[in-house]
Parts: structure tokens; C-alpha cells; sequence
């Protein structure tokens, strides 16, 4: 893109465009500032509730966010000009691991919201580069292909590290309305209509699940409806609340963020649907102000929101941008206020769905508040909160939702109209202690959202250190790319690596197809059951269980089977068997749970009747691992299939055949049920193959050479994993025997010979003959020792007056006591003796650990 | 002036002499990758190339280097990784099975083998993880290298010959059965030059005639019969250069700056203090009532074909001694016998035959003796001022019957 390189040539100035709107100590807040570049006549000016490109580590990709507030901070070192901004996020700065979740191809110019609320969103200023423009759509819109315009982006979707959803219809309201001064981007009203109304649920499902696990939260955010009157309550308020230079900041922010017009239209925006349920009860029937009440005045607040934007004010763009809509018909004014409104009476039905929008602000509300605000306000009112739940759950279920939401949507805007009207009085207005409120509320929110949230995202845009806890398992990624084989012998080796996965599975056709037909049938049927697939090892078992996955996968996605969903876990990878409830529970659910826990829940999961859930295939590997004293594990992982309910599949994979029998007690083998696969070893033909088929149109091997391997491995043990080995070895030893590096010869069968020697052959007669000349008498002397005693072990002291015996024989010098003993210890930590420990000095029994013949033989040799 | 010149000219030898005995201590003392690699040319050769091909490839590979102590596994694998590392990255891992297991594997499954760093796991001292439960760690990280996730390359070190037997099944499936021998297979010949070498000074030195000089005194003393000698004894012993660099270390310790050179006599000194037997030194510390003990013991042992004995059998033989030539021991009460037997037990000379029960009463607990015959009389010849009868006595006991 042709913006940014500019970037690292010309100077830029920043400035602040007009006078602070606000001043604190150490912080003004502004509400536009202009950037000069050197060489450029039109400055830029950039407004609150802008587009911007921020300056980041890609110069062709500079991060695009939206400006939340403009200020300036003296207590910061380096810059001074600080700005809060809300992140989008590019397709390529999703972490790559991630970006299947998306689903389908991102379009050219597509960036998400950025809903991610531990990501820093304070900026230096000066880093900002210029505008751009960013126009939301609804999921199912297609991205305008005919602007070609570069400085256009789209939104569809939001990004939360976890995955990608629609945006909220809230949000997706405010994205539009922002836009709307650029006619390019103008679209019928009804589009956007249609497009608010029809967002996903599945977010605010998602967000309720969330806070109702978060009790602390939902408490801390319930105390403020406790009824009292406004003003004992601001008294309460700031009582409890801190007054530290930080809480000023954050009051002020909220003060801020409200007198700059452009964005106090969103400010409303954003009141309409927030919190609807908590607000609505103080000031609901009981203790509010009558008149704000009245319909009468919910016109004339209307009114008063339009006059508002008439008000002459100094910058010119944006508040043309903003205010054209809303002057142009009440009609339309009306029709967004109402939008929301659907949204909360559909949310209503649960009512703490309209947190979700909070959470959005929360982000701008900002860190610094984050720290303090954690802990002492929240401490404070917890005692009243279980007593206010209650409370509060009554009259919901008292007051219809639709109502509250009416009466939430009319006494929102007063609110905050009033609020900013009264913007010279500052503090002793009522709506103030509601402002509070609200802003400690999104505090504590903040905070919880921060220290439960795992922060999981993407490193460039965090610069505050994590702890270890909640790191992100991930290996960094290489400096130098992986290089491509260069010759025959190294693509050979790389198809032989046991990790290269071959397309089809020869020699394991039969086992695959019954398997795919059971796991089939089990899906087409809506049942559970389970299989016990047994085999040495390397004989296939989890490549075609992972094979049949695969395969289904895809005839899931072609529609011809039910989706289905998979889970692997495997008895090696736990620390002790009951983890497997924690894995499982983790992999079904995202949920972490203690062991014990994690088994109920599951059992509940499973036992329970779940509304059209989806199939679940889970791979179990290593099952004799999981044995435990009372079996418990094993019987419940076969009990649950057989819940008509549960429609769970399940393949367990082991390698002794009777371990039902052996190890399993009568009711879990019973369980298990006879659906049994066995996987024989492979034959010499089979492993030739195998080896045929990975080495497909490459001239490597000799064919004598393969047939040979295939040969000595099934008769050794059939492991294909042992065959592939050898080759690999034998690839190499290839290499290095010839001279010539670019055209190395054919691996030959005296290749296979060296590499199978070197894998197998015992070491143990080169180990003796490579010995020191006392070690070699040593076990000479053991020998003469055996000889004499008829025994097959001695005690250290009866060898060691052997070997005195045969050092002066062979002319040695004398040998001492302690010399023979480190001999004799070294000897052992080969393992070429066994020997006892070395405590028992004189009277440790010595063992040959090599037949008698193979040290004679080893010796005989010189 | 001659005299302040030469009193410089010795400041200066001094200096060197110092610097130099540095650099030896230092090359004995520490396994420094820059050493030169001795005979394991060709496995090493094996191991760099592996390594490499991890590391450029993001091929997952295993490997175990086998070899018994001293023969320069550790130096091996440091060398490798000092090559590789320079231009590639690297993890280095030693130390126990950690908790986090699982993060571990977390981290390393979601990794590709085309955009991942490449990981090097060492396990030294390979045969103590194969005895962790399960061999779960064994398990996965070679679990790890058969699949194509994050590159690994598994190197385990022991010394342990039966190794693969050690593996479970399932684990020793996983394992590529690559294995890189290390034997000290060096002849004389070459044990010789390494001696010479590792006491040649480098070019590096500042002195160059310093350092030629000296290396001519290392040349000829490498030709010395007697150093030749020493050190043939020496590698029948036991041929891993550790064992040498013992032996040269504990020769330069006699380097004093009268004698700046090494000479065969410090060699012999060295050598003799390497194979000292340690419990005759102990038996040569040992009161005359405590070597009466042990020579009564000896006795014992003669007559009752090793068969343990107890304090009351010790101290009955000891007073047929004592009666027969009263006037060279004096008589000890059998309280003081008893004492000395105890010092005894506490030097390890004898010990318990096994935890018999508590209740036995300490002059009937059946003991078994440490010290072989030879060690015994070897003892008692370099033993200062023992008495005649003393020492008659233990040459033979049957004349005194």
C-alpha cells in the first residue's frame, strides 16, 4: 500500500487542534488534533471516533483501529500526546494457528473488530498516520468489489483470540452510523436495518454463559440497583470508592468522552442497549424521577438530541458527518434508536445479555484505571450483593422485560443528554451519581474481564508483561524457512519419515473400512458405542483411526454424514488416569475443570438428554493406561455410550488383545462390548509395500534392497515404523559413502546391511573388546572365577584374588583393591557386569550380563 | 646489572609460568567445546549431520549416544551444539520431568514442521528418564519427532549398553534406534600424542620462544622410558582421557617454579597416587590394639572359611595372643577391646552381616570383615613401628596354638 512508506521519509508534526476540553492535572483531553507533514500542503485532521492507520511493525500493513480520545498525559516519559483507540485487526495478524477458524478466504481488504479487551488500546498519538475508512456489513453482505479505493476497509466479523463472530448488532449500529458522512459507503436504510436485525445470537448465548459463571461480577454490577435514593447513593458511591488521581482520570475520561459531540452520539448509541435490566430498577417505578418517565418527555429528549447536534461547533467533517443523519428526519433517528431496542427485547429473555455491549466499552474506558479499581470497591459492597440478587430477580420477573426495556431506552438519553448539558455545573446534578456508578461498574468490570480472561492473543499489540500461567503454549516460529530437499536421497528420506502421512493406507484397507463403517453407522444412527482396536506397536492403529477421522470429516462436510464432533486423548500424554475427564471436558468444551469435577460434569453431559447436539467420536489411545484400581474410568468411558443420549462413539486403541479379559473387570469388559479389531503385524510383503507406495515414482532404492528390509523387519517384528527407520538410515549412509554429493547412486542392499547392523547388533562384544586392559583381565578373571565355582556369580573379593592371581600371571603390575573396585564399577555402569551397589564393598555379588561364550569370544580376538 | 637483569628475566619466567599452568589446569579441569575432538571424528560426523538436519530441515529425529564414562559423550554433544548454534537456534534441557508436562506438549504439537524453531531436547543421564513412570516424557517427545509438528531432534546420553531394553514397547516403537557408540577405542600410540598434545603450548601463546621451548621439553619427555612406562600402566587401567587428564593434573601440581618442568618422577608420583589403595591408607592410621583386632580377625577368617564372626570370637583369639606374649601388648580391658572393635565398624573395616534383630547384644552380632588378605599384610609392612610379634602373629597364627 502506497501510504505508508511516506511514513519513515517525511517529518511529521502533531498538534492540537483547539483548546482542551477538558483539564485535570497532568491530563487534557482534546477532541481533534492536525498532523503537518513536511512537504504536504493539507494537513490531516484527525477527530475522536475517526479510522485511523497506526504506525506498527508492518509497513505495508499498518494496524487500523478507531480513535476513542484524544489527550494528553504529562505524567508519560516519552510522548505526551496520547490517543485511545479501538483495534481492528488484520486477516494476517490473526495468529496463523488460527486462521482456519475463519473459515472461508478472507477478502483483500477485510479487517475484524478487535474484541479483545487485555489488548493496550493507549497509544502514543504520534504514531498515528492518517485516515481511512472503515465500513461495517452485515455477515451475509458481499464486499463491494467495484471501490477500488485502498483506504477502504470492511467489517464483518469480530475476533476474540478465540474465534471470529458477527458483530453485535450494537456495535455493528454505531460502525454504520459512523460512516454514513462517506457517500461512497451509503447504503439504503433498510439494508442496515435489516442487517442489525438479523445478527447471531450465538454471541450474547455465548456472553450470558460467561457472566452467569462470573457470579463475583454479576454481584458487583448488581449492588448499585439497590433502592435507595439517588443521593444517599452518590454519597455511598464515593464513600466506597477510591479517590486516588487514577479514579479522577477515569471519571473524567467518561466526562470527556461525553462533551465531544461526534462522539456523544455514540455515547447514546451505546446507553441505549447497555444494561438495560440493572439500570431500568433504581430508577424504575420506585425512586426515579416521575418525570423522566413520561412519553412526553422522551419526545422532547429526542428533540433535545437533535438540537444538540445542531449546536454550532469548530470542527467542520466530522460533525457534518455525524449530524446529517439525525437532522434529516426524525424518522430515521427514531428507527435507530429502536434498533437496539429489538436487540434488548430479544436479549431480554436472558437478562444479563446486554453486558456484552458494556464490555465494548469497557475498552474505553481504558487501563488505567484497570489496577486500582480491582479490588476495594468491589470488596466493599459485596455483603449487600447476594440480598440484591434476589432483589433484583424479583422484580424482573415482576416488571415484563419488553417493559424495563422501555423504560430503559427512554431514560437513557436523558441521562446523558443531561449529563453533557450540564457539563458547566460539574458533579452536583443527579444524573451524576448514575455516571459514577456506571463508570465503577465498567471498572470492575474491566478488571474481572482481565483476570479471567486467559490472555491469549496476538504478541505485537501487547506490550504489558503476562505471567507464565496464562502464556500461550506456542513454539516461536523459525528464523530461516525449512529448506527443500535437494537430491533423490534426501526427498526419499523425507517421504520415509514416519511422519509424513502417505494418502490412502496401504495394507489396512480391510481394517479401515470396517472401522469407517461402525463409526458411519453409529453417526447415521444417532448412537454411541465403542471399539477396541488392539496391535503391537507400528502397525497402524491411530493412522487409520486418524485415516476414518479424516475421511468422515469430509463426507461430513459434503453433507453425507451428520457432523460429527472429535476428540483425542491419549493415556501417555496424562500425568495420572483421571486427568482424561480434564481433557476431554477441556477439548468438548473449552471448560477447565479440577479431575473430579470435569467427571461429573461429564457424566451429566452425557447422561442428560441434550437438544439435537451433535455426534461425538472420541479417540482414546493407550487405554491400558488408564487402568485404575477401581476402574472407574474405563467403566465410565464405556458406560456413556451406551446412554441413548450421550450419542458418543468411542475408539479405544491398546496394544495387548486381551485386555478386556486380563485387566478389565467383569462389568466394564461387559461394557466394552465385542466390537474388537486386532491388528496383525505386518508381513514382509506388506511392509515392501508400504515402502513401494511412499517411494511412488522415486528412484532411490534398489528393489532388492526393499524387498530385504521388509524381510529382516517382519521377521523381527513388523513394526512399519522400524522399516521406514532403516531406510531413512540407510539413505544416509548412502550419502555419506559416496563421494560425489549431486548424484549420489542407488541405496543398496549392502547399504540396508549397514544401516540394519547399526540399529540392532549388540554392542556389547565391541564395548569389550574396546576396553582398558585391566577391565579385560577383569573378566577374565570373573570367568576363571565362574569356572572354579560352578556358579554364575561371585563375590567381588573372590575375583579379585582371581585377578591378583592373572595380573601376575600376564606380568601386569598389581592391581590394587581400589583400582580393581573402580574397574569393576565401571564395568557395571555399562552394564556389561550386573553388580550390586558398591556399599557392599568386599562382598558385592558380580554377574556376567553377556553370555559367558561372547567374552571369550570378545577376548580371544587380539 | 647482570643481576637485575636476570632478577627481571626470572620476573618474566614466573609470569609465564603462572600463565601457562593456567592454561593446562584450565584444559584438565574444564570440558571446553573448543577441545580438540580425540577418535570420535566419525561420530561426530553422524550426530552434526542429524543435528543439522533438524535444524535446517525441521526433520524430527532421534537418536541415543552410548558410551561408557570418560569417553566424551557430554563433549561431544556440547561441540555439536556449539557448531550448530552458531547459525541455527537451539534449546538445551537438562533437568527433571517437570509438572507441565502438558503445556509442554501443547506447545510443541501446535507448532508445523515448516514454520516452527527447531527444538534440540538432551536428556543426559538418558537412562534414569526411562525410569520415570510410564515413561511419559520419553513417550512424547518421541511421539513428537514421528509426527510432522514442531521439529524436534531427541538426543539422549548414557552409558548403559542394555538401553533400548530399558523402553517400553510403545516408547522403544517411537524411537528411531539411531544410536552413535562411543568407544575409547585409541591404541597406545595415539594416547601417547594426546599426552603430548594436551601439554604442548598453542601458537596462541605470546612467547613464541617461550613456547617453543617448552614444547621441546614436552617432546622429550613424551620419548622418556619411564614417562612411557607411567603411562602404559596408566592406560591399562583405564584408556578415557578423563583418567588422563587426572593423571596430568595431579602431576602439575607438583610444577613449582624452581622445577618449572614436569618431569617422569612427577608422572610416577601422579600415577602411584591415582592407584593408591585407599583402606590400607586407613589400616596404616590404625592403633596397635585395632590392627591386633584385625589380624585376629584375618585369623578367623582362616580357620572358619570366611564365615562371619562376633566381637566375643574376635576378643577370645586376641587374649590367646595376648596371653602367649603378654609382655608386647599390653592387656586391654574388654571394654576397650570393645571400643576399638566399634571404631572399627565406623571406618567400614567390618561391617554387620545384615540387620539382625535389635535385641542381639553387641559382642554376639555377626560381622563380616572388609580387608582381603594381601590388603592386610600389604598394610602391615609399611605399617610404622608395629611390633615384631605383632607382625609375626599375622603371618602365621598356628605356631602359637
Amino acid at each position: 500500500m502506497a501510504y505508508c512508506p511516506t511514513r519513515l521519509r517525511t517529518r511529521q508534526t502533531y498538534s492540537w487542534v483547539d483548546k482542551p476540553l477538558d483539564r485535570k492535572l497532568h491530563y487534557q483531553t482534546y477532541k481533534e488534533m492536525s498532523v503537518k507533514i513536511e512537504g504536504r500542503l493539507p494537513e490531516i485532521d484527525l477527530q475522536v471516533g475517526q479510522f485511523v492507520l497506526i504506525e506498527g511493525d508492518d509497513d505495508e500493513n499498518p494496524y487500523v483501529a478507531k480513535l476513542v480520545e484524544l489527550f494528553e498525559d504529562d505524567s508519560e516519559p516519552y510522548s505526551k500526546k496520547r490517543a485511545r483507540v479501538q483495534w481492528f485487526i488484520r486477516f494476517c495478524e490473526v495468529p496463523v494457528c488460527k486462521q482456519h477458524l475463519l473459515g472461508r478466504k478472507p477478502d483483500a481488504q477485510e479487517i475484524f473488530w478487535y474484541d479483545y479487551p487485555a489488548c493496550n488500546s493507549n497509544i502514543n498519538a504520534e504514531t498515528i498516520i492518517g485516515h481511512v475508512q472503515v465500513v461495517a456489513l452485515a455477515p451475509d453482505e458481499v464486499i463491494p468489489m467495484d471501490l477500488k479505493n485502498e483506504k477502504t476497509f470492511f467489517v464483518k466479523l469480530s475476533w476474540n483470540e478465540k474465534k471470529f463472530k458477527p458483530l453485535p448488532p450494537e456495535l455493528f449500529a454505531q460502525l454504520d452510523k459512523l460512516q454514513e458522512g462517506n457517500p461512497r459507503c451509503q447504503k439504503s436504510v433498510e439494508a442496515r436495518t435489516k442487517s442489525t436485525e438479523s445478527p447471531s445470537w450465538t454471541t450474547a448465548e455465548r456472553v450470558v454463559k460467561r457472566i452467569e459463571s462470573r457470579h463475583s461480577t454479576s454481584k458487583s454490577r448488581q449492588t448499585p440497583s439497590h433502592p435507595v435514593t439517588p443521593r444517599a447513593r452518590k454519597r455511598l458511591e464515593l464513600s466506597s470508592f477510591p479517590r486516588t488521581h487514577n479514579t479522577r482520570i477515569s471519571q473524567q475520561t467518561s466526562w470527556a468522552s461525553l462533551e465531544s459531540p461526534g462522539r456523544m452520539k455514540r455515547k447514546v448509541a451505546f446507553s441505549e442497549i447497555t444494561s438495560p435490566s440493572k439500570r431500568s430498577q433504581p430508577d424504575g417505578p420506585q425512586n426515579s424521577s416521575p418525570a423522566l418517565r413520561t412519553p412526553e418527555k422522551a419526545g422532547e429528549i429526542q428533540q433535545c438530541c437533535a438540537e444538540d447536534d445542531k449546536k454550532p461547533s469548530p470542527d467542520g467533517c466530522m460533525i457534518l458527518r455525524t449530524r446529517v443523519p439525525a437532522l434529516k428526519t426524525t424518522e430515521t433517528s427514531e428507527e435507530r434508536t429502536l434498533t437496539p431496542i429489538k436487540g434488548g427485547q430479544k436479549s431480554s429473555v436472558v437478562p444479563s445479555v446486554i453486558l456484552k455491549p458494556e464490555n465494548i466499552k469497557t475498552r474505553e474506558a481504558k487501563e488505567p484505571v484497570q489496577d486500582e479499581a480491582t479490588s476495594t470497591p468491589h470488596r466493599i459492597r459485596r455483603k449487600s450483593s447476594l440480598l440484591t440478587l434476589n432483589r433484583m430477580r424479583q422484580q424482573l420477573r415482576f416488571l415484563g422485560n419488553s417493559k424495563s426495556d422501555q423504560e430503559e431506552e427512554e431514560f437513557l438519553p436523558v441521562a446523558k443528554i443531561s449529563a453533557s448539558d450540564s457539563e458547566e455545573e460539574e458533579a452536583s446534578t443527579p444524573p451524576l451519581p448514575r455516571r459514577t456508578r456506571s463508570n465503577v461498574s465498567r471498572n470492575l468490570h474491566s478488571s474481572m474481564k482481565s483476570s479471567l480472561q486467559t490472555p491469549s492473543k496476538t504478541p505485537k499489540k501487547t506490550p504489558e508483561p503476562r505471567t507464565p500461567r496464562h502464556a500461550t503454549p506456542r513454539i516461536r516460529s523459525r528464523n530461516l524457512a525449512a529448506q527443500e530437499p535437494a537430491n533423490v536421497l534426501e526427498e526419499a528420506r523425507l517421504r520415509l519419515h514416519v511422519s509424513a502421512v502417505p494418502g490412502s493406507l496401504p495394507c489396512r484397507e480391510q481394517e479401515f473400512q470396517d472401522m469407517y463403517n461402525f463409526v458411519e453407522s453409529k453417526l447415521l444412527d444417532h448412537t454411541g458405542g465403542c471399539m477396541y482396536i488392539s496391535g503391537v506397536p507400528g502397525t497402524g492403529k491411530t493412522a487409520t483411526v486418524h485415516e476414518v477421522i479424516r475421511c468422515l470429516q469430509q463426507a461430513s462436510q459434503a453433507n453425507d454424514v451428520p457432523p460429527f464432533q472429535y476428540i483425542e486423548v491419549n493415556g501417555m500424554e496424562l500425568t495420572e488416569p483421571h486427568q482424561v475427564y480434564v481433557q476431554i471436558l477441556q477439548r468438548l468444551t473449552g471448560h477447565r475443570a479440577t479431575a473430579h469435577h470435569a467427571a461429573e460434569l461429564l457424566a451429566k453431559r452425557f447422561r442428560t438428554r441434550g437438544s439435537s447436539r451433535e455426534t461425538t467420536v472420541l479417540l482414546v489411545d493407550e487405554l491400558d493406561l488408564l487402568w485404575t484400581q477401581k476402574q472407574d474410568i474405563m467403566y465410565n468411558l464405556f458406560d456413556w455410550p451406551t446412554h441413548k443420549e450421550a450419542r458418543l462413539v468411542v475408539l479405544t486403541i491398546a496394544n495387548t488383545m486381551d485386555l478386556p479379559e486380563r485387566l478389565m473387570m467383569n462389568r466394564v469388559s461387559s461394557r466394552l462390548g465385542l466390537t474388537r479389531m486386532s491388528f496383525q503385524p505386518y508381513t514382509h510383503s506388506q511392509l515392501q509395500q508400504i515402502l513401494v507406495s511412499r517411494l511412488k515414482h522415486l528412484k532411490a532404492f534398489e528393489d532388492d534392497a526393499i524387498q530385504l528390509v521388509a524381510r529382516k523387519v517382519a521377521a523381527l517384528s513388523g513394526d512399519a515404523r522400524r522399516c521406514l527407520d532403516i531406510c531413512r538410515r540407510a539413505t544416509e549412509i548412502c550419502e555419506f559413502s559416496c563421494q560425489k554429493p549431486d548424484s549420489p547412486g542407488l541405496v543398496t542392499t549392502a547399504h540396508l546391511l549397514e544401516a540394519v547392523e547399526e540399529m540392532f547388533s549388540s554392542s556389547y562384544i565391541t564395548a569389550i573388546k574396546n576396553s582398558s586392559v585391566l577391565e579385560q583381565s577383569f573378566l577374565r578373571a570373573i570367568l576363571a572365577e565362574f569356572r572354579r565355582s560352578g556358579l554364575e556369580e561371585a563375590t567381588f573379593q573372590q575375583v579379585y584374588s582371581q585377578h591378583v592371581a592373572l595380573c601376575r600371571m600376564e606380568g601386569l603390575p598389581y592391581p590394587t583393591m581400589s583400582e580393581t573396585m573402580a574397574v569393576c564399577s565401571h564395568l557395571g555402569s555399562c552394564r556389561l557386569l550386573l553388580v550390586e551397589p558398591s556399599r557392599n564393598d568386599l562382598l558385592l555379588r558380580v554377574r556376567l550380563n553377556v553370555s559367558q561364550d561372547d567374552v571369550l569370544y570378545a577376548l580371544k580376538e587380539e | 646489572m647482570s643481576s637485575r637483569k636476570s632478577k627481571s628475566n626470572n620476573l618474566i619466567q614466573a609470569e609465564y609460568l603462572s600463565r601457562v599452568q593456567r592454561i593446562l589446569r584450565e584444559r584438565f579441569c574444564h570440558q571446553s567445546p573448543h577441545s580438540n575432538l580425540f577418535g570420535v571424528q566419525v561420530q561426530y560426523k553422524h550426530l552434526i549431520e542429524l543435528l543439522k538436519r533438524t535444524a535446517i530441515h525441521g526433520e524430527s529425529n532421534s537418536a541415543l549416544i552410548i558410551g561408557p564414562q570418560g569417553s566424551g559423550r557430554t563433549m561431544l554433544i556440547n561441540h555439536a551444539l556449539k557448531d550448530l548454534i552458531e547459525g541455527e537456534e537451539g534449546v538445551k534441557i537438562f533437568g527433571s520431568f517437570a509438572e507441565n508436562l502438558s503445556f509442554l506438549l501443547e506447545a510443541l504439537k501446535k507448532g508445523d514442521w515448516t514454520s516452527s524453531c527447531p527444538a534440540i531436547f538432551i536428556l543426559d543421564e538418558f537412562d534414569l528418564f526411562a525410569h520415570h513412570k510410564n515413561q511419559t516424557l520419553l513417550y512424547n517427545l518421541f511421539d513428537i519427532s514421528q509426527f510432522a509438528q514442531t521439529p524436534v531432534a531427541v538426543i539422549g546420553l548414557t552409558r548403559r549398553l542394555d538401553i533400548l531394553e530399558l523402553l517400553e514397547k510403545r516408547v522403544k516403537s517411537r524411537f528411531s534406534h539411531w544410536q552413535i557408540h562411543l568407544m575409547n577405542s585409541l591404541g597406545f600410540p595415539q594416547y601417547l600424542k594426546i599426552f603430548k598434545e594436551q601439554l604442548s603450548l598453542s601458537a596462541v601463546f605470546p612467547d613464541k620462544i617461550f613456547a617453543e621451548k617448552r614444547n621441546e621439553k614436552v617432546q622429550s619427555l613424551s620419548e622418556d622410558r619411564s614417562v612411557q612406562e607411567v603411562l602404559q600402566k596408566h592406560f591399562n587401567v583405564s584408556k578415557n582421557l578423563r583418567s588422563l587428564h587426572m593423571l596430568l593434573r595431579l602431576a602439575l601440581n607438583r610444577v613449582t617454579p624452581s622445577q618449572p618442568f614436569m618431569t617422569a618422577a612427577d608422572l610416577t608420583e601422579a600415577n602411584q597416587q591415582c592407584s593408591v589403595d585407599s583402606k590400607a591408607n586407613i589400616v596404616r592410621g590404625l592403633s596397635v590394639l585395632e590392627i591386633c583386632l584385625i589380624i585376629a580377625m584375618k585369623h578367623l577368617n582362616d580357620i572358619y572359611e570366611e564365615k562371619p564372626f562376633n566381637f566375643q570370637m574376635v576378643y577370645n583369639e586376641f587374649q590367646k595372643f595376648v596371653q602367649r606374649r603378654a609382655h608386647s601388648v599390653y592387656n586391654f580391658e574388654k571394654s576397650v577391646v570393645m571400643k576399638a572393635f566399634e571404631h572399627l565398624q565406623q571406618l567400614e573395616l567390618i561391617r554387620p552381616l545384615e540387620r539382625t534383630s535389635v535385641n542381639t547384644q553387641r559382642e554376639y552380632q555377626l560381622m563380616k570383615l572388609l580387608l582381603d588378605n594381601t590388603q592386610i599384610m600389604n598394610a602391615l609392612q609399611k605399617y610404622p613401628n608395629c611390633p615384631t610379634d605383632v607382625r609375626q602373629w599375622a603371618t602365621s597364627s598356628l605356631n602359637w596354638l
